[in-house]
Formats: C-alpha cells, sequence, structure tokens
C-alpha cells in the first residue's frame, strides 16, 4: 500500500534504489531456481547427455530411461510406501497429542498452565542428548518397530505454543462460558466446538508433521536395522550418498553403459522423492505462512 | 506488620488451593485429556535428561543407569585430554559463527526488499519461489550438493571449465566445506526466515510511513528510520535464539555432507557424538561429550537473553 502511494513522486534517487531492488530479486531468483530446473531437465534427458555433461538448462535428448530405472528398483517402492505409512499415522499422531495439550494450555481456567508452559519449554533449552534419547526408546523395545518412527518425536514444542497462540485468540472465553451454562463439558465442547472452528490451525499442523515426517532421516538410520522398514529418505540416502550401486564383475563396455544409467537415476530418484511435497506446495504455503506468523506473534 | 504480611501470604496460599479445587473439580478433563502428551514429555525428554547422569557414570548396559558404578569426572577429563577435543570445538564454533554471520542478516535484506515492492504476481512469486527449498528434505539437498558439484558430471564444474579455469574436488576440499554448508543452508531457508520479519513488517503502524513521506525520506531513508526500528524485537529474538543454537550445528547436514576427504574441518562434536556413541557404543564417553555441548548452549541461551534485555529491551522471558 505505501509503495503504490508514493510511486507517484518517486524522486530520481528513489526510482534507481527501486530499480536495484528489483534486479537484486530476479537474481535471487535466478539463483534458488537453476539448481532445481537443472535437476528436473537432466532427469528427462538420455543417459549419455547427461553423463557427458550436455544439459544445462533444457533436457537433451529426452527421454524416460532414469524413471524407468526409479520405478524397477524394489528399494525404492518399499521406502516410497514406508514413508507414505509413517507420514500417515505419524501425522495422525503428533496433531492429535498437540491439540490435546494445547488446547488446555489455552484456557485462563485451566489451573497450573504456567507451570505447564515451562514444563514444554524448559525441553527446548535443554535435552539430554543423543545417547539417552536412544536408550530409552532401546529401554522400551521400540528399536527396529514402526513405533521408533512414530513416537518419539511426536510432539515440537514449536507446533504445541502456535496451536496454543490459535485457541487462545481465536476461542473467546466467553464462548467456553455460554456452553457451559448451558451445560456442555469441556469434552464436548471441544470435540464439536473447537475442533471444528480451528480447521485452519489443524491444516498448519498437519502440514508441518507431515512434511517433517515425510523428510526426516536420522531417526530412521539410528532406530532402524530392517530394511523392509526403512522410509525413502534412507533408501535415498544409501543409493544418492553412500553409493550402493555394485559393479563388480561386469565386462567394461556395459560397466560404462550401467554407470551412466546409475547417474541419471539419482536425477530422476530426487524429482520422485520430492513430487509429493512438490504438488502439496501451492496449496500449502499460505498455511505454512500463516503458521509462521501466528507463531511469531507471542514466541 | 510482619504479622500482616504472613496472613497476605496466607490468604493467597489458600486462595490459590481454592482455585486449584476448583479447577480441578470443574475442568477434570482437562488434566485426564493431558495425560497422554505429559507422559510423552516425561518418557522421551525427561527421563533422558535424568539419564544424561551416565556421563558421570560407566555404563553398562546390564546394570542399567542407576546400577552403573560412578565414575566422577573421568569422561571429561578423558575427552579434554584429548587433542581432538579442541579441532571438534574449533569447527563447531567457526562453523556456527560463518552460519549466523550470513544467515541473520540476508532474511532481514530480502524481506526489506520484498517490503518495498508492489503487491502483485512478482511479489507473490519471489515470495513462492524463495519458500520452496524449504521443504526440500535434507537427504535431497545434500544429494544435490554433491550431483552439481561432482568433479566430473556437476554443473559448477562444467561452468568453471567453460570459463577456462581448472574443475575443483569440491567434497574433497576441506577448506571448501564450510562454506558449501552455508551458502547451501542459505539456499534452502532464506525464504522462510524471512517470512517472520515480513510479518512483523506487516505490523508496522502506516502513520510511521506517511510521517516520514511528509519530512522528505527517501526509501532508503524509510528503511532504515522505520523499517529496521520495527523488526527490531523480531530481530533481538530470532538472534538470541540462533546463539542459543551455537553449538548445536545442523547435525544431520553435517553427517550427510562429511566424507574422509573433508573430515578435518566437517567433524563436530554433534557427529562425534554420534559416532562415539552409537558406532562405537562408548555411551558414557558421548554422553559426557553430549552433556557439555548442551549446557554451554544452556549458558549461551541464558546470556544471551540477559544482553539482549540490557541492550534492547527485548527478551524471551
Amino acid at each position: 500500500m505505501t509503495a503504490k502511494k508514493s510511486t507517484i513522486k518517486d524522486t530520481f534517487g528513489d526510482k534507481v534504489f527501486l530499480t536495484v531492488i528489483y534486479i537484486f530479486l530476479i537474481l535471487v531468483i535466478l539463483v534458488i531456481l537453476y539448481p532445481l530446473i537443472y535437476i528436473v531437465s537432466s532427469s528427462f534427458s538420455s543417459p549419455l547427455a547427461v553423463s557427458s555433461g550436455k544439459v544445462w538448462l533444457w533436457p537433451v535428448h529426452f527421454s524416460l530411461e532414469g524413471y524407468k530405472a526409479v520405478f524397477n528398483n524394489s528399494q525404492v517402492i518399499v521406502g516410497y510406501a514406508n514413508s507414505l505409512f509413517y507420514t500417515f499415522f505419524g501425522t495422525l499422531i503428533s496433531v492429535t497429542l498437540t491439540v490435546l495439550f494445547a488446547y488446555p494450555l489455552s484456557r485462563k481456567s485451566f489451573f497450573g498452565r504456567g507451570p505447564l508452559m515451562f514444563f514444554i519449554l524448559f525441553t527446548m533449552l535443554f535435552s539430554g542428548g543423543l545417547i539417552p534419547e536412544y536408550l530409552i526408546v532401546k529401554d522400551l523395545h521400540m528399536l527396529d518397530t514402526r513405533w521408533a518412527m512414530l513416537i518419539p518425536k511426536a510432539i515440537a514444542v514449536w507446533q504445541v505454543i502456535i496451536a496454543r497462540t490459535f485457541f487462545q485468540t481465536s476461542i473467546p472465553d466467553e464462548l467456553v462460558e455460554a456452553s457451559e451454562m448451558d451445560g456442555c463439558s469441556d469434552l464436548r465442547f471441544l470435540m464439536s466446538i473447537v475442533i471444528p472452528l480451528s480447521k485452519p490451525i489443524i491444516a498448519v499442523l498437519v502440514l508441518m508433521y507431515a512434511v517433517f515426517q515425510w523428510n526426516s532421516y536420522f531417526d530412521a538410520m539410528i532406530y532402524l536395522k530392517s530394511e523392509s522398514l526403512f522410509p525413502l529418505q534412507v533408501v535415498l540416502r544409501n543409493i544418492l550418498i553412500v553409493n550402493t550401486t555394485s559393479s563388480a564383475g561386469m565386462d567394461a563396455g556395459k560397466m560404462m553403459e550401467l554407470k551412466q544409467l546409475a547417474d541419471l537415476m539419482k536425477y530422476s530418484l530426487i524429482v520422485v522423492a520430492s513430487i509429493p511435497v512438490l504438488i502439496i506446495y501451492p496449496f500449502v504455503q499460505r498455511h505454512f505462512m500463516k503458521g509462521v506468523m501466528i507463531g511469531s506473534i507471542k514466541g | 506488620m510482619a504479622k500482616q504480611q504472613t496472613l497476605a501470604i496466607s490468604k493467597r496460599k489458600t486462595g490459590l488451593r481454592k482455585r486449584a479445587v476448583r479447577s480441578f473439580r470443574k475442568h477434570w478433563q482437562f488434566y485426564l485429556l493431558i495425560i497422554p502428551p505429559v507422559l510423552y514429555f516425561i518418557i522421551f525428554k525427561y527421563i533422558p535428561m535424568f539419564g544424561s547422569i551416565i556421563a558421570f557414570k560407566d555404563y553398562s548396559v546390564v546394570q542399567g543407569i542407576l546400577g552403573s558404578p560412578w565414575a566422577g569426572f573421568k569422561y571429561f577429563k578423558m575427552f579434554f585430554d584429548n587433542p581432538m577435543a579442541w579441532s571438534l570445538i574449533k569447527n563447531t564454533m567457526v562453523l556456527s559463527l560463518y552460519h549466523i554471520a550470513v544467515s541473520f542478516p540476508l532474511p532481514i535484506i530480502l524481506a526489506l526488499a520484498l517490503n518495498e515492492i508492489r503487491q502483485g504476481i512478482f511479489k507473490r512469486s519471489v515470495q513462492m519461489i524463495t519458500y520452496a527449498p524449504y521443504f526440500i528434505s535434507t537427504v535431497v539437498l545434500v544429494s544435490m550438493i554433491i550431483m552439481l558439484t561432482s568433479p566430473r558430471l556437476g554443473i559448477f564444474n562444467h561452468i568453471l571449465e567453460a570459463l577456462g579455469f581448472h574443475s575443483i574436488n569440491f567434497m574433497g576440499e576441506p577448506g571448501m566445506f564450510r562454506s558449501i554448508y552455508v551458502w547451501s543452508d542459505v539456499w534452502q531457508n532464506t525464504g522462510y526466515s524471512a517470512v517472520v520479519y515480513l510479518a512483523a513488517l506487516a505490523g508496522i503502524d502506516p502513520a510511521l510511513y506517511e510521517a516520514a513521506k511528509m519530512d522528505g525520506a527517501s526509501r532508503f531513508q524509510k528503511i532504515i528510520h522505520v523499517d529496521l526500528p520495527g523488526i527490531l524485537p523480531a530481530m533481538t529474538i530470532i538472534l538470541i535464539l540462533t546463539v542459543g543454537n551455537l553449538m548445536a550445528v545442523g547435525f544431520e547436514k553435517i553427517y550427510l555432507l562429511q566424507n574422509p576427504l573433508n573430515l578435518s574441518a566437517s567433524e563436530v562434536l554433534a557427529t562425534y557424538v554420534y559416532k562415539m556413541g552409537l558406532l562405537n557404543a562408548n555411551f558414557s564417553f558421548a554422553t559426557a561429550i553430549g552433556l557439555f555441548n548442551s549446557v554451554v548452549n544452556l549458558i549461551l541461551i541464558l546470556f544471551a537473553n540477559v544482553l539482549a534485555k540490557r541492550i534492547s529491551g527485548n527478551s524471551l522471558w
């Protein structure tokens, strides 16, 4: 709004300044987009074009070889299914626990909310560290089970704060008092009034937890041993970073070809792994911003 | 006088108790609801905090946390007597300070620039594009870095060669590691971090801009005298949080970026804890290092908070 008004009588200096800003922002966009476009273009090129460095911006010798290789890889398919499982159930558990905690914390009539807030905020300042956290998961016999992916990181303090702030500001105390007069219990009020009124914040929580689950690899790396339980990110790490493709005992020409295909497959794999997030991104973008903003009102 | 005071205190106490009882009776369902999340925090946060006493014990899996014999400061001594310790602490600090120096100001600059341009498609596109890399997973980001900087296939080296330079093995140079870590983080998170500042900028009173315009302020002057003071509280809080995490560098990403060639720059406290503790099963030794790290972090955040309160009047609590 302020920008619109001031353009009328922008001085020469202001115009130069504004031009510099536009140039700066265009450069920022290019720097961010270029690697992404390069990866996608490479993934649609031929193995030879990728390994000989012919791809600069657009696909060269369009082919779907890389994607064929990805979908022929059983590890990737199992990882994909596992990640969907962890993301769905992990998000369900996380959102439920977060709402259960955040709603009572948002009510003034709830005695003890001050100490309870301190109780959770303190965990942001100090933690037991990696080893004691690992040992508790071990003692609970969760190692190498699906539970290890769903429970130990179930609640993020930040999300509790965001949800609490939302409940505080959008569910007025008068509404609670009125429903109490009518003999509505706290539980019923939560289920039939608060949750329907809080769809925006629940969307934010679902999205944040889901992206977190989909993208996490570290817990899986330390808690899981069986390959059949690995989420996609661990499979990706093994293929893309640790490089576990074996090429022993093959003739040189065949090996060369396989190596080229393996290189190409990495690009396709990156695209395939990011697709779920990329598809939902345009829809969730606004909600994410809202989440960050609510969180920043009262940190 | 004293009597009055004790009376007042006891009155307040009974008031408190009354309120507690009333709250329990009226809102017992609340207390039922919070049982599962409270149990979660106790089991997965507070018990491990208590469990970090194994740093002072000779922990053995058979005897458990309580049963293991005390070892005093043996493991802390062991760590600090090792020349490795100082290089780990140095690597952690240098990486963190470099990271803060770059990633603290850049989101502010981006937000200020975005705030200057008119509402419209361009502004929305910039926001959407700068925000997108935040959603890329660490594994994918690191794979992208490795592929784009690879000496044989990477586009970075193709560009260098096209310009007539020699290709560089970016991932194999210890000297390049910190820059790769910091600038890839800038690429991924600047747009996301700018959102907080954009929210703060949107909350500035328009009357201040009007007044500045009346006084004939240029756009740049408005940024300095209206925008920056307006987002100062947000800046302070984010700086405190960043300083509090000085020793808690992005472990997951560093671990993935590590290779034998860049280890001299990329081995930090957190990755060492992981290797000692979970790969070599030196639980007590690793916990001692981790505890040292957590305590330093806690002291830093408390210190930063006090300092910020003194200087700017803004603080976390």
